[in-house]
């Protein structure tokens, strides 16, 4: 089984990393994408504890938390003092760094990696900014293409009440940066409706498995797992399939 | 589309487009998550659309382009011209993550180059661009071409790294001063006993003597300065020369590309005094 899963051939989304072999990487990329406040980090929270109990290792990562960059960026929102430039090259240097000493290493060890956003992230708010698309893409050209991305779908106007009943409107959140709207209520609604659109449009081009968000954590979480056991499911089984017939049982040795 | 606010990013961002954004950029091949390569380096080849003049000079450490650079500054105060100066790896927004990086040796080729375009966006948002908008001349130590030679040597690709950069206007005029490995080496070695560890390109591991690392290392970045020079036509100094000889051709070569320039002037100044504080 761990022979024929490691035949399973994982792809960078662009050029890659010349300077890196990728080998075998067993492991699992499934990535949780969605818009902020629709309850991504609370799903994620329990996804972990279900695979560990099915027996699976889980390597959990997100947006902004290398150890080389987070403080950077913090400190650079607090200070607005980013164009859409250099906030998207800070995020693609935060993703590079998480996924060349956390993510790949993760997966080389057979572990299912969960990463709460993705690179799908940088392409639906620069696209809302109006950035060239095809920069932002290139920029990821070094990036692993995720095994599954399942997609939190969510409308602006269930989103609202649940973002306020959360941690309320957060400047960036709500394009405060981008002059939408005369308050933060206006600006949140407009912004999220277009970050919304481009998330959708992400979802077909890029097959995302989408999960309704209107629905209870619960439930949610019930899709979740439905969705993560069926892809674990159909990769036990193409890898089976590899599997040649003829393959000699390994026998244990005693030395 | 028209419904998007407009990015207000001073920085001269590609204009969105409408082709790209309608998805054509993953196309609809059997893999059709996996990105297709799509036009490429659209500023880096065409003149600029500002009225100031942008000089850059790029080299390997050690081939004396700074000092060509502060006397060919010296050179333009004195005339009058409004300058303004700016070097590689200045800003203070990655400076922390820089330095923690280095320190801990926690840099990828990669992260290595990101943050250094980072670094460039930074400057090129607030230092570059504005006072190019205003006429002025920029001065820049260092320019996007120090990434393709560079980071190329440790190990990122060469035109992943081209596209990362995508967003940078064309200078007016390019300096790259070629010099031969140990020419530099003995002028870095007189200044200081040490050599550098980035510098040296001991995080490539090439060799385990900083030395040996330098010269493996610094002769990739040669090499990849000479497919750039060709690639977006730098103009080539012989940096074994004289100094004053050097300058000489510098300073002719900045008049010429000066014809039919009327920016900014002030009086002019007997001594041109730096205006910048570093060095």
């Amino acid at each position: 089984m761990a022979a024929a899963a490691a035949k399973r051939s994982k792809s960078w989304y662009g050029h890659g990393l010349p300077y890196v072999t990728m080998g075998s990487l067993p492991g699992h990329l499934i990535v949780i994408e969605g818009t902020d406040g629709v309850g991504r980090s609370t799903q994620i929270e329990r996804l972990s504890p279900w695979l560990e109990l099915e027996g699976w290792a889980v390597s959990n990562t997100g947006w902004t938390r290398s150890p080389l960059l987070s403080e950077t960026i913090n400190e650079a929102k607090a200070g607005h003092e980013l164009t859409t430039t250099t906030m998207s090259l800070l995020y693609a240097a935060d993703f590079a760094d998480r996924m060349e000493h956390q993510i790949i290493p993760a997966l080389k060890a057979g572990f299912i990696v969960i990463a709460d956003r993705y690179m799908y992230t940088v392409f639906a708010r620069n696209a809302v900014m109006g950035m060239d698309a095809a920069w932002t893409r290139q920029l990821f050209g070094m990036a692993l293409v995720p095994d599954l991305v399942l997609y939190l779908e969510l409308d602006v106007a269930h989103l609202i009440p649940r973002v306020l009943e959360g941690k309320g409107m957060d400047y960036w959140e709500s394009g405060m940066h981008l002059a939408l709207g005369a308050d933060i209520f206006d600006s949140f609604t407009r912004y999220q409706t277009q970050l919304i659109e481009e998330y959708n449009r992400l979802a077909r081009q890029h097959r995302f498995v989408n999960v309704d968000a209107r629905k209870s954590v619960d439930e949610i979480q019930d899709d979740l797992r439905a969705h993560i056991a069926s892809y674990l499911q159909r990769s036990r089984e193409a890898a089976a399939r590899r599997k040649p017939a003829t393959e000699p049982v390994a026998r244990l040795r005693r030395s | 589309m028209g419904r998007r606010a407009p990015s207000r990013s001073p920085l001269p961002s590609p204009r969105p487009s409408r082709r790209a954004a309608a998805g054509r950029v993953e196309g609809r091949s059997a893999t059709p998550r996996v990105l297709k390569s799509v036009g490429k380096l659209r500023k880096l080849q065409r003149p600029h659309p500002y009225p100031g003049r942008l000089i850059a000079v790029e080299g390997i450490d050690g081939s004396g382009k700074s000092t060509q650079l502060l006397l060919l500054e010296r050179w333009l105060i004195a005339q009058g011209y409004r300058v303004h100066f700016t070097e590689w790896n200045s800003s203070l927004l990655v400076r922390r993550s820089m330095k923690r990086g280095k320190k801990k040796d926690l840099l990828t080729p990669t992260t290595f180059s990101l943050l250094h375009a980072v670094d460039f966006a930074d400057r090129l948002t607030y230092q570059i661009v504005p006072p190019l908008k205003a006429g002025m001349i920029v001065l820049a130590d260092r320019y996007v071409y120090t990434a393709f030679a560079r980071d190329v040597a440790r190990g990122v690709h060469p035109d992943w790294v081209r596209e990362v950069y995508g967003f940078a206007p064309r200078p007016d005029l390019t300096f790259y001063f070629r010099v031969p490995i140990e020419v530099s080496l003995q002028r870095l070695l007189t200044g200081r006993t040490k050599l550098k560890y980035h510098e040296a390109g001991m995080d490539v591991g090439l060799a385990t003597d900083p030395v040996d690392s330098y010269r493996l290392f610094q002769s990739r970045v040669l090499d990849n300065y000479d497919k750039v020079t060709a690639e977006f036509g730098l103009r080539v100094i012989d940096a074994a020369a004289d100094i004053p000889s050097q300058q000489k051709t510098v300073r002719r070569e900045v008049d010429r590309m000066l014809q039919g320039y009327d920016g900014p002037r002030t009086e002019k100044q007997q001594n041109g005094r730096r205006r910048r504080e570093t060095q």
